[in-house]
C-alpha cells in the first residue's frame, strides 16, 4: 500500500471548517501513532462507555475466538462463554475487572516479544483495539448475562432489528441533497474533515452511464448535460439512465454473479446449456421492470409454488438451476444432487443473509450462531426441490417454419423410400440367390473373418424363412439393400435426408419444482457425507434462531421453498434489507458500508456507517414511509429508488480525487471524504471499446454468442469435446455479459479481467491490476478490432482534415472531458511517428487496418490512426469510471 | 533501457512541469519503484529456511494404474481371474464395476530394482527408474473424492470443491516469485483437455495475481502476448510511452495509487513480451539437451491411446525442458498437465504408450535439474488424483476386462529433488494394493510438507475469506518428516 504523504502537493480543494481545525490536529495526532482508523470502535475516550457486544466481542471473535472457544481451548482458556471466560486459563486469571494495568489478556495481546504476545499468529491487534479492551476491563468488564454462544451472538449487530435512526444534525447543512448526506456529513465533520467537491459535469455523466448503464455517454449526450441549466438537469439524466433498457443489463449481471450463471454444466463433461440464457432474459426483464425485491426473490426461491404459478414464475427458479451438474461416467447421482442442495442453502446464506453458512454444512459455526442442525434445517427446504425441466415452444415464427420444413422433411423421406421401394421389388431374386449362397459359406466356415455377417442378420439367417417374422424379414431386406450395389446408393440417399430432420422448436427450461412423491427425508450428515447420517432424526425445515421465526403456511405440512423466501424477505428479517442495500452501496461507491459484503457473521467488518446502513435498509423495505424525515422510497423494495436515492446524494457525486490528508487519516476511505475510482468490470472493458469503435451491437437478451477466441482456449475443455463457432455479423460484438460461459473453460478476457468463474456464488468480485490485463487491451483481437472500428468512425465521420481536432474528438468519445493541450501533443506524437512508419511500410499498413478500412482514406493514414486511437483504448482513465 | 527511453524522459518532464498540479519527476519514480516493492509478486520472506524454491508438478490426470508402474503385486497375478474377498466389496463402491462379477486383474508387466536402494518400477518407465536414487516413492496415498474433476481440485487446492487457491496460487501468495519478467506460476499442458479444466490453476478467492498463467510452448507463449500484425515493435513502444506519460498526468491529477499500478502493469507487459518468446525459443540448447528430452523424436509405432492427440509426445518433451529453462529464471510453480491416464479398457496398449510419451523427458529433466545444481532447490511432484483398481473393469458389454476403475484408496505418487530424500519408498499396502496397511498420506500431509520444503508453515499460510482463515491444507495437514533430506 502506498502511502507516502511526502509525495503529495498540498491540496488545494481542501476546505477547512471553521471549527474544525483544533478537532483535526487531534485526527492528525491521533493518525500518527494509530494509521488506520477504527471506524465502528472509535478509541474510547474515559467517559466513552464500552459495550460489550458493540466494541469487545467481534475483537475476540477476529483475534481470539479461533483457539479459545467451545471446541479448543488453548491454554484451557476460552473465550466464548462470559462465566468461563471470568475464570481464566491454566495460568490463571485473564482478566481483573477494574484492573487493566494487572490483567494478562492486556499484557499479552500488547506484548511486544514476539514469543508472548497474543495472537501468536495471524493480525495483531491494533493499539485501538488494545484500548477498547483496557476500557472495557477498566470498566468493569461486564459480560451480558448469558448462558449460551446463541444468546451471546444475538447481540451481535446483524442479527437485531434495523433501528429506526434520525439522520444526525449537521454543521455545514448547505451541502445536503438528501438524508444520506447527513449520515456520511455528520461522520466527516466528527472526524474534522471535510466533504470534497462535486465532480465537475464529464465526470458525473461517465460515471453515471457507467454505473447504470455501463455504456459510455455520447458526445452529443455529453454536452447537452454540460450546457443543461436547469436545477434538476442532474435528475433528468438519472432518470433518463434508470429508464435505459441497458440498466437491466447492467444490474442484471450484479445478480448474475451470485446466482453463478453459465451456459454449461460444469465439471468433467461440462455440456453445454443452450437454453440457459432464458433465465438471463428474465432477470434482465426484472430488474428493467423494477420488480420488487421482495417478489424478485419469492419468485427465484419459490415460484413453482406460488397460486397458479406461471410459466414466467417458475422460469424463475433456475436461480438455483444455476448449480453444476456433474454428468462424469459413473458419478453417482445422488452425491451431486446433494451436492447441488448443498450449493442452494449456501448461496442463499451468502446472497440474502450475507452469513457463511457452508462453514455449519461440517460443525456448528465456530464463530455464527448457527448450528449443524440449523444448516440441515435450511437444506431441508432444497431436499424436495427437484431438478425439472418443462418445454416451451419457440416463437411462433419458428414453429412455422419448423412445421413447413418437417412437411417438406417426410415427404423427401417418402419419395426416398418409394424409390428405394420399387428397386427392392426388383431385388427380390438376387436375394434369395444370395442367402443362399451366404448361407452356405457361413455352415462351411463358422468362424472365418471372411463371412462379416452382423450378430443379428447371422441368426434370421439360420432360421427357416417361413419361421421368420415380419420384421426379422425386413431386417434382412434392409441389410442386403445396404450391401447390394443396385441398392446400395438408394438406402444411403434415404439415410443420409433421414438424418436431417428439422429440429423441433422449442426450449427445454430448467426449473426446480416441488417434490411430492415420497418426500425426502432430511437428517444431519457427518461432515455433509451424503453417504452418512448422523442420526435418525428426522430434521424439518426450519429457520434460523437467530433471527426472526420462520412461520409455516400450513402446520399440517412440513415447510416449502414459499416458506423460506417469505421469512427472508419479511419485514422482520434484518439482514435481507441490510445486505440487499449493502450490494447496491458496494456497486456504486466500489466497497459496501460493510466492506466484507459476504460477510455479515461476527467475523466480518462492521458496518463504517451503522446508522446509515438501518436508514437506507429501513427506507428500502417500505418502513418509517412518512415521519422519519426526507424518505425518498416510494414503492417498498424498489431498486431504482433505492439506486435513484443513492447516485442523488452529494455523497455520490464528490469528485474522485484523493486528498493528501486522507491517505494517512482514512487511507481506505471509509469516511467517504471524496468518491472511490473504480476499474470497470471485464464485461465492461470490452463493451466500451466496442462502444466507442461504434461496433457494440445493442440487441438486449437472446442465446448466448461466440465473440473471437483466442486458438487453443476451447480444445482446454475436457477431451476437446467442445467447439467455438464464432457468432457472425453484428453478434460478434455484442456485449460482455452475452458471451457464452463455458464454466472449464471461459473466454480468458473475461477471467482476466476477474469475472467470477461461476463455480460458485460471488457477491464481491475481485478488481486486479495485472500484466496480462495490459495485454489483452494491447494486443487481443476484440480490442484491435474496436482500434480499427474506431479510427474508421473518426475518419468517415469527420468533417475535418485537421488531425488535432480528431483527436480531440476521439478523445471525447473515450473520456467525454476534453483533453489538455499537452495530451492532445502527446498524442499527435503517436500520429505523426505512425504516418511515418506505415508510409514506408505499405503491407503493415494493410494488415493493421485489417477487415474494417475506412472509406475513401490511404491505407497507410488509416493504419497510422488505428495505432493512435488504440493508445486512449488502453488509458486507465478509460476503463476506469472516476 | 528502451530504445526511446531517453525522448520520452525529456516529453515526459516537460509535460509533467508544464501540468498545472504536476508532480515531480523524483516523487513519481520514487511512486513507481514503491510500486514495484509492493507489487503483490514481490519476494517475501519464508516463515524459517527453505530447501526448496521452485516446483515442477508433473500433474498425471485421469489416474495411471500405480499397480502397473510403481507398485508391484505377485500376489494379484496368482488371483487373477477370482473375485475380490467379499469384506472388501461390500464397503466400496466403483463408477463402472458391477459389484457381482467382479474379479481380480493382474498385470502383464515385469518388475525389475533399480538404484542402489533397489526401487520397482515396471518395464514401461525404464529412463525414471533410473533416477530412483533421487526418488521419493509414496505407495500409501488416499483421497476421498472418487470422481476426476473432484479429485483433481482436491490434488489441486486441498478440498474437493471449487473457489480454493491452488497450490501454485499459495506459494506465489506467500513468497512471490523471482522471476520479475515472467510470470511466478506457469501452466503448461499437452494433449487433451482435463477433467478439471482452468479450475486446476485457480487463485480461488486469492486476487487473480495469483493465478496460474496459461503458457503454451509454441507460437504465442502467452494468450495476447504478440503485438497485432501491422504494428511493429517500434510503434508499440512508440505507443506505451505515450501511454505511461498519459497516465503519470492522469496520477498526478487524481492521486490515485491503482494508476501507479497500471504504469507498472504495462511496463511488465512490455517485458514479457520478449522474456516470454525468449523462454520458448530452443535454439539456444545443446542437440544433445534436445535429444536427451526427445523433442524431436519420433512417433510411438503403436501410438494409441488417450494421451496420443495434436503430437503429445512432443508436447510433453518441450514442456519438460522449458520448466527447466522457467526454473532457470526463477519462476516459482510449474504446473504441466498431462490427461491421458484413465484407462478403464485397452490399459496395456494405452499405458504403454502413455508411459513412453512421458518416460524420457520426466527423466532428462531429473537429470539435467541434477547436473546444473537446480534439482537440491527444485521440488518435482508426479501426482494423480487417485489411482485405479486391482479389479479388472467389467462394465456392460464388454467380453474381457482389459482395463481397470478409479481406486481413491490406495494409490502412487512420487517426489524428488527440493529438499527430498530420495531413495526411499514410504508406506505400504496391502498384497492386492486395494488398501493402505502402513503409513497413510493424505492429501493435505503431501501439500502440507511441500510448503513445509518453502520454508512455510502450512498452518501460518492462510488467508481470511468469508470470516474463516483457510489454509491449503483445509483442516488437516501432517508434515511428513521421514520425507525430508
Amino acid at each position: 500500500m502506498y502511502n507516502d504523504s511526502s509525495l503529495f502537493y498540498p491540496a488545494t480543494s481542501f476546505l477547512f471548517h471553521p471549527n474544525a481545525m483544533w478537532t483535526l490536529a487531534l485526527v492528525v495526532a491521533h493518525a500518527i501513532t494509530n494509521p488506520v482508523l477504527f471506524l465502528a470502535n472509535d478509541a474510547p475516550t474515559d467517559d466513552r462507555k464500552i459495550e460489550f457486544a458493540r466494541d469487545v466481542q467481534p475483537i475476540f471473535a477476529r483475534h481470539c475466538l479461533s483457539c479459545h472457544n467451545s471446541v479448543k481451548q488453548e491454554a484451557g482458556f476460552r473465550l466464548d462463554r462470559g462465566e468461563l471466560a471470568v475464570l481464566g486459563g491454566d495460568s490463571g486469571k485473564a482478566f481483573l475487572p477494574g484492573k487493566s494495568g494487572e490483567s494478562r489478556l492486556i499484557h499479552y495481546v500488547a506484548a511486544t516479544d514476539s514469543e508472548k504476545v497474543m495472537p501468536p499468529d495471524g493480525e495483531r491487534l491494533s493499539s485501538v483495539e488494545i484500548e477498547v479492551l483496557r476500557a472495557w476491563i477498566d470498566q468493569g468488564a461486564k459480560w451480558p448475562e448469558t448462558h449460551s454462544t446463541e444468546s451471546t451472538q444475538n447481540q451481535h449487530w446483524a442479527y437485531r432489528p434495523l433501528k429506526a435512526n434520525v439522520p444526525p444534525q449537521v454543521f455545514a447543512s448547505h451541502w445536503i441533497v438528501n438524508p444520506i448526506d447527513q449520515f456520511i456529513l455528520a461522520k466527516l465533520e466528527s472526524h474534522g474533515l471535510v466533504p470534497s467537491p462535486e465532480a465537475d459535469r464529464y465526470t458525473l455523466i461517465r460515471r453515471l452511464s457507467l454505473d447504470l448503464i455501463g455504456l459510455l455517454p455520447t458526445v452529443a449526450e455529453v454536452d447537452a448535460f454540460v450546457s443543461d441549466s436547469n436545477l434538476n438537469a442532474y435528475e433528468k439524466l438519472v432518470e433518463r439512465l434508470l429508464d435505459s433498457p441497458h440498466f437491466g443489463e447492467r444490474w442484471g449481471r450484479h445478480w448474475l454473479d451470485m446466482a453463478r450463471y453459465a451456459d454449461s454444466d460444469g465439471y468433467e463433461k461440462d455440456n453445454p446449456r443452450p437454453d440457459a440464457y432464458l433465465w438471463r432474459d428474465w432477470v434482465i426483464d426484472a430488474v428493467n421492470a423494477d420488480m420488487p425485491f421482495d417478489q424478485f426473490t419469492v419468485e427465484q426461491i419459490a415460484g413453482d409454488l406460488l397460486p397458479q404459478a406461471t410459466q414466467k414464475q417458475r422460469l424463475a427458479t433456475a436461480f438455483h438451476r444455476q448449480t453444476l451438474t456433474n454428468t462424469e461416467g459413473g458419478a453417482d447421482q445422488e452425491q451431486f444432487r446433494v451436492e447441488a442442495c448443498f450449493d442452494r442453502t449456501e448461496t442463499t446464506g451468502a446472497v440474502w443473509l450475507g452469513l457463511t453458512v457452508g462453514c455449519a454444512r461440517c460443525h456448528s459455526h465456530k464463530y455464527d450462531a448457527i448450528s449443524q442442525r440449523e444448516y440441515y434445517q435450511l437444506f431441508a427446504f432444497y431436499n424436495n426441490g427437484d431438478e425439472q425441466n418443462f418445454v416451451i415452444p419457440k416463437s411462433e415464427e419458428e414453429i412455422r417454419e419448423y412445421e413447413t420444413a418437417r412437411a417438406a422433411h417426410e415427404s423427401a423421406v417418402a419419395t426416398a423410400q418409394i424409390a428405394l421401394q420399387d428397386a427392392q421389388k426388383e431385388t427380390g431374386l438376387s436375394l434369395a440367390k444370395w442367402e443362399k449362397v451366404i448361407q452356405a459359406q457361413i455352415e462351411n466356415q463358422p468362424e472365418s473373418d471372411a463371412v462379416k455377417i452382423p450378430k443379428n442378420i447371422a441368426k434370421v439367417l439360420k432360421m427357416v424363412p417361413d419361421k421368420r417374422n415380419d420384421s426379422q424379414r425386413q431386417e434382412l431386406l434392409d441389410y442386403f439393400s445396404g450391401n447390394d450395389p443396385s441398392t446400395k446408393p438408394l438406402v444411403e440417399k434415404l439415410n443420409a435426408i433421414k438424418k436431417k430432420v428439422p429440429v423441433k422448436p422449442e426450449h427445454h427450461v430448467r426449473v426446480i419444482g416441488q417434490r411430492t412423491m415420497e418426500p425426502r427425508k432430511t437428517f444431519v450428515l457427518r461432515r455433509g457425507e451424503f453417504l452418512e447420517p448422523v442420526s435418525e432424526v428426522e430434521i424439518k425445515p426450519s429457520g434460523l434462531s437467530t433471527l426472526q421465526a420462520l412461520p409455516i403456511r400450513n402446520p399440517n405440512l412440513l415447510g416449502d421453498r414459499l416458506d423460506l423466501a417469505q421469512w427472508l424477505v419479511s419485514k422482520e428479517n434484518p439482514l435481507t434489507p441490510r445486505v440487499t442495500v449493502n450490494h447496491v452501496w458496494r456497486t456504486l461507491f466500489g466497497t459496501g458500508i460493510v466492506k466484507s459484503a459476504n460477510d455479515f457473521g461476527i467475523r466480518g467488518d462492521a458496518p463504517s456507517h451503522p446508522e446509515l446502513l438501518d436508514w437506507l435498509a429501513r427506507n428500502f423495505v417500505g418502513l418509517d414511509r412518512e415521519p422519519i424525515a426526507n424518505a425518498i422510497q416510494t414503492i417498498a423494495w424498489s431498486r431504482k429508488e433505492l439506486i435513484k436515492q443513492i447516485v442523488m446524494s452529494a455523497t455520490y457525486r464528490q469528485s474522485s480525487k484523493r486528498r493528501m490528508e486522507l491517505s494517512t487519516i482514512d487511507p481506505e476511505n471509509q469516511l467517504l471524504a471524496c468518491q472511490n475510482r473504480l476499474r470497470v468490470e471485464g464485461e465492461i472493458v470490452r463493451d466500451i471499446s466496442l462502444d466507442a469503435a461504434g461496433l457494440l451491437a445493442r440487441t438486449i437478451g437472446g442465446p448466448s454468442v461466440f465473440p473471437a477466441l483466442p486458438p487453443g482456449i476451447a480444445e482446454l475443455s475436457y477431451a476437446g469435446n467442445f467447439k467455438w463457432t464464432v457468432s457472425k455479423d453484428t453478434d460478434r460484438y455484442r456485449r460482455g455479459m452475452d458471451t457464452f460461459f463455458k464454466r472449464t473453460a471461459p473466454h480468458p478476457n473475461l477471467i482476466t479481467f476477474d469475472c467470477p468463474d461461476a463455480n460458485l456464488t460471488c457477491v464481491d468480485r475481485n478488481t486486479s491490476n495485472t500484466p496480462l490485463q495490459a495485454l489483452v487491451v494491447l494486443n487481443n483481437e476484440s480490442f484491435v478490432e474496436a482500434a480499427q472500428g474506431f479510427a474508421k468512425l473518426l475518419l468517415n465521420s469527420s468533417t475535418t482534415s485537421d488531425a488535432k481536432s480528431n483527436l480531440v474528438h476521439a478523445f471525447r468519445i473515450c473520456l467525454a472531458r476534453p483533453p489538455k493541450d499537452g495530451e492532445v501533443m502527446v498524442l499527435l506524437d503517436v500520429l505523426e511517428a505512425s504516418r511515418r512508419f506505415y508510409a514506408e511500410h505499405l503491407s503493415d499498413a494493410k494488415t493493421m487496418v485489417g477487415n474494417l478500412p475506412a472509406l475513401h482514406i490511404e491505407i497507410q493514414e488509416n493504419a497510422a490512426w488505428i495505432a493512435t486511437v488504440r493508445v486512449l483504448l488502453n488509458l486507465d482513465e478509460f476503463i476506469t469510471r472516476e | 533501457m528502451f530504445p526511446f527511453q531517453k525522448t520520452i524522459d525529456q516529453v515526459r518532464r516537460d509535460f509533467l512541469t508544464t501540468s498545472a498540479s504536476g508532480l515531480g519527476l523524483a516523487a513519481l519514480s520514487s511512486m513507481l519503484s514503491a510500486e514495484q516493492a509492493d507489487s503483490p509478486l514481490a519476494t517475501k520472506p519464508p516463515h524459517f529456511a527453505p530447501k526448496a524454491k521452485n516446483c515442477i508438478f508433473l500433474l498425471q490426470a485421469g489416474a495411471p494404474s500405480q499397480l502397473d508402474l510403481f507398485d508391484p503385486k505377485p500376489k494379484l497375478n496368482e488371483l487373477h481371474g477370482k473375485p475380490l474377498p467379499s469384506e472388501l466389496l461390500e464397503k466400496v463402491r466403483f463408477a463402472f464395476i458391477k459389484k457381482e462379477s467382479a474379479v481380480l486383474m493382474g498385470t502383464a508387466r515385469k518388475w525389475s530394482k533399480h538404484g542402489e536402494c533397489g526401487m520397482d518400477f515396471s518395464d514401461f518407465l525404464p529412463n525414471i527408474a533410473t533416477c530412483a536414487d533421487d526418488i521419493l516413492m509414496i505407495r500409501s496415498m488416499f483421497s476421498e473424492q472418487f470422481n476426476h474433476h473432484p479429485g483433481q481440485l482436491l490434488l489441486s487446492s486441498g478440498r474437493g470443491t471449487f473457489g480454493l487457491p491452488t497450490v501454485g496460487s499459495w506459494l506465489t501468495y506467500g513468497l512471490g516469485t523471482e522471476s520479475q519478467n515472467l510470470p511466478g506460476y506457469v501452466v503448461l499442458t499437452s494433449g487433451r483437455g482435463s477433467s478439471g479444466g482452468s479450475s486446476l490453476w485457480s487463485s480461488g478467492f486469492l486476487p487473480s495475481h495469483y493465478a496460474g498463467v496459461l503458457f503454451r510452448n509454441e507460437g504465442e507463449p502467452i494468450l495476447n502476448l504478440t503485438n497485432p500484425t501491422g504494428l511493429p515493435d517500434e510503434l508499440q513502444r512508440r505507443g506505451l510511452d505515450a501511454l505511461r506519460t498519459l497516465n503519470e498526468n492522469r496520477y498526478s491529477e487524481m492521486v490515485d495509487p491503482e494508476i501507479a499500478s497500471r504504469i507498472a502493469s504495462y511496463e511488465l507487459a512490455f517485458r514479457m513480451q520478449s522474456s516470454a518468446p525468449e523462454l520458448i525459443d530452443l535454439r539456444g540448447e545443446s542437440a544433445s539437451t534436445l535429444a536427451d528430452y526427445g523433442v524431436e523424436r519420433a512417433q510411438h509405432p503403436k501410438a494409441t491411446g488417450r494421451g496420443n492427440v495434436a503430437n503429445a509426445h512432443l508436447s510433453f518433451a518441450r514442456n519438460c525442458l522449458l520448466s527447466r529453462r522457467m526454473v532457470e529464471r526463477g519462476v516459482r510453480f510449474v504446473n504441466i498437465i498431462y490427461e491421458a491416464w484413465d484407462q478403464h479398457s485397452d490399459l496395456d496398449q494405452d499405458l504403454r504408450y502413455n508411459s513412453w510419451v512421458v518416460d524420457q523427458p520426466i527423466a532428462a529433466l531429473l537429470k539435467d535439474l541434477k547436473q546444473r545444481g537446480l534439482l537440491d532447490s527444485t521440488l518435482v511432484v508426479w501426482g494423480s488424483e487417485f489411482g485405479r483398481t486391482p479389479l479388472g473393469e467389467n462394465r456392460n458389454g464388454r467380453d474381457a476386462n482389459t482395463g481397470r476403475d478409479h481406486h481413491p484408496f490406495a494409490f502412487t505418487l512420487w517426489m524428488a529433488g527440493g529438499g527430498i530424500k530420495g531413495g526411499q519408498v514410504y508406506g505400504e499396502t496391502d498384497e492386492l494394493g486395494w488398501g493402505i496397511t502402513k503409513d497413510p498420506v493424505h492429501i493435505n500431509d503431501m501439500h502440507a510438507t511441500m510448503l513445509h520444503l518453502f520454508g512455510m508453515d502450512h498452518l501460518r499460510l492462510t488467508h481470511r475469506h468469508q470470516g474463516r482463515d483457510f489454509r491449503l491444507t483445509d483442516v488437516g495437514g501432517k508434515i511428513m518428516k521421514q520425507w525430508l533430506a
